[in-house]
């Protein structure tokens, strides 16, 4: 931890809490004016009576809202909810759903605009400066995580090696020629470097890293402590979600006790996702933003289904933006593998494409050094086997590359006799997670 | 003249071979000629027995995955080189073979191979054609 506390901007990151919720309720009322203009919240607000951001009057208004749903956005797509016209729109991020319906987030120039300082400031509140080298080791592309951190550290005026994921060989050698200073990158991207160093010949006397911003991937304290150790470095927790533009929705300073929730940009509520009840600080619940800053896809009160809780009382660093902890859990069945989100649905959908597969299938996930392995077990529907092993082996290849397609992750594919699964007779529990809990 | 070969999927677990050949044997069927092609975790056993039919049944009550695949039995000289004779006899006449192997025990002076064509019928007629000896379904029942 570095003495000496960095701001982007003193005041507004220290701004009183009732001048900091002042300036919500006026973000909130312009965010509703934008909302107004999509069709999806056009409907939507109207039934509850709200037809000009005037309606809105408290913070508390908010509450007359409905919460918005990953549905919401996939039943939106593609321009439900553009709340200006495309002309305005210079960006636009998709992530795949679950069902093959896409969700998509437009951006304005000010919207970018916003969200690079958000990371921008994030990243000083952890030391980083204008001196720093940052190798951006997350994909570049629709995820957002690559181009989110990329803009924040280029506002700073760090430099920036937009590396993006894999070829670790390579990256080692720029991280010692470039005397790379910070990462971004996943915790098992990380943790399968520090266990690979000796074998691409590297020794930690050839890194200069000092900071690493670790994310995309839940991850347990120890594993911080496990990396912080390895490296001698510091490491920050990162969070965000493409829904909320991606990185740069709540990060850790230098006391590394809870991420800070930019909440001049997002505001927050912890709900109960069984009753919707608020929940009081510290206890867990499912996590809700709405964007107070964004003109071209305004989002009103949306369950991102993580599970987190708000850590009680300030931080030492004197910000009042309040701090949430590492995500714990999900409300859904999401897995993330190395660092991609996939739920068992979309696995499903490919294998029931496949005549030759029956109807019990089992997906296993194990941790083999510090890389997460996907493991689909299937079991062969008996009237199609033609006995030629030819076809077996086709039918594993072919699932491979469809679920390379779908989840975009290598998956093994194991083959059984029917009968040779688990099954069930209540709610099946297809979904085997070894790794390690948190 | 084809005969028939049972292929069956098996799992790569503990006794599941035995399980098979256990069920074949309570069930009076002799296997005449088998083999196994595997891959990591699963695995084909190729037999030919003397009731095909039976064995189909027994095997599918038992719950395994099996099917019946068409396949040629031809002898072959049993003297070195005797193999490479017929291969090199069908490989210049476009004739592929996907796999083979040999029966267990000999029937004559002879050695019994199982061929398994990409195009049987194709095979069969350039094997008839060629007066080289097929082994039919009915002759392994007589023997």
């Amino acid at each position: 931890m570095t003495d000496t506390l960095n701001y982007r901007d003193e005041t507004l990151e220290t701004l009183g809490r009732s001048e900091l919720q002042n300036l919500q309720l006026k973000n909130l009322k312009e965010t509703v004016a934008m909302a107004l203009k999509t069709q999806f919240y056009k409907k939507r607000l109207n039934k509850v009576g709200i037809k000009a951001a005037d309606d809105i009057q408290t913070l508390a208004d908010l509450n007359k809202i409905p919460f918005t749903t990953k549905d919401d956005l996939r039943e939106c797509y593609p321009q439900g909810l553009l709340a200006v016209s495309t002309d305005e729109v210079v960006r636009l991020h998709t992530s795949s759903g679950t069902t093959g319906t896409p969700t998509v987030i437009y951006h304005t120039q000010q919207d970018l605009d916003n969200w690079t300082e958000l990371v921008t400031r994030g990243i000083v509140a952890c030391g980083v400066s204008r001196k720093d080298i940052l190798q951006n080791m997350m994909s570049y592309g629709l995820f957002t995580g690559g181009l989110g951190l990329h803009y924040g550290a280029e506002r700073l005026g760090a430099m920036v090696i937009p590396a993006s994921s894999g070829n670790t060989k390579r990256q080692l050698q720029m991280m010692k020629d470039f005397k790379t200073t910070m990462l971004h990158i996943t915790p098992s991207y990380m943790l399968h470097i520090a266990s690979r160093l000796e074998e691409f010949g590297f020794t930690l006397g050839d890194l200069n890293i000092k900071k690493a911003f670790l994310g995309a991937e839940p991850y347990s304290e120890n594993t911080r402590k496990k990396i912080e150790a390895f490296f001698g470095i510091d490491v920050y927790n990162c969070y965000g979600l493409s829904e909320m533009n991606g990185p740069g929705v709540a990060m850790e300073c230098v006391y590394k006790n809870g991420l800070h929730v930019w909440e001049d940009a997002y505001f927050m509520e912890i709900i109960d996702s069984q009753t919707g009840k608020l929940m009081l600080d510290g206890e867990e619940g499912e996590v809700v933003f709405t964007t107070l800053q964004r003109r071209a896809t305004p989002l009103l009160r949306y369950r991102t289904r993580d599970i987190s809780y708000v850590f009680p009382g300030t931080c030492k660093c004197r910000r009042t933006h309040r701090r949430i902890s590492r995500i714990i859990g999900r409300t859904d069945d999401m897995l993330i593998i190395n660092g991609a989100n996939v739920f068992p649905s979309q696995i499903e959908e490919v294998l029931m494409r496949m005549p030759e597969v029956g109807n019990n299938y089992q997906i296993q996930v194990e941790k083999v050094g510090a890389l997460d392995r996907l493991i689909v077990k299937i079991e062969i529907y008996s009237k199609m086997f033609s006995g030629e092993i030819k076809q077996l082996e086709n039918l594993k290849i072919k699932i491979q590359q469809e679920l390379r397609a779908s989840i975009v992750i290598k998956a093994m594919v194991e083959l059984h006799e029917p009968g040779s699964l688990p099954t069930f007779e209540g709610k099946a529990k297809r979904v085997i997670d070894n790794r390690p809990k948190l | 003249m084809k005969i028939t070969q049972i292929s069956v999927f098996l799992e790569n677990k503990k006794g599941r071979l035995y399980e098979v050949s256990e069920l074949l044997g309570v069930n009076k069927i002799n296997i005449m000629a088998l083999t196994i092609a595997e891959e990591r975790n699963f695995g084909v056993l190729r037999v030919i027995v003397d009731k095909p039919g039976k064995a189909l049944e027994v095997l599918k009550q038992g719950g395994f995955i099996a099917t019946l695949t068409d396949i040629v039995a031809v002898e072959v000289g049993d003297y070195p080189g005797g193999l490479a004779t017929i291969l090199k006899v069908f490989s210049e006449h476009d004739i592929n073979v996907e796999y083979m192997y040999g029966f267990v025990e000999k029937f004559s002076e002879k050695a019994l191979l199982v061929f398994r064509f990409d195009d049987t019928d194709k095979a069969l007629d350039f094997l008839k054609n060629n007066s080289i000896k097929v082994v039919g379904t009915q002759d392994l029942e007589n023997l």
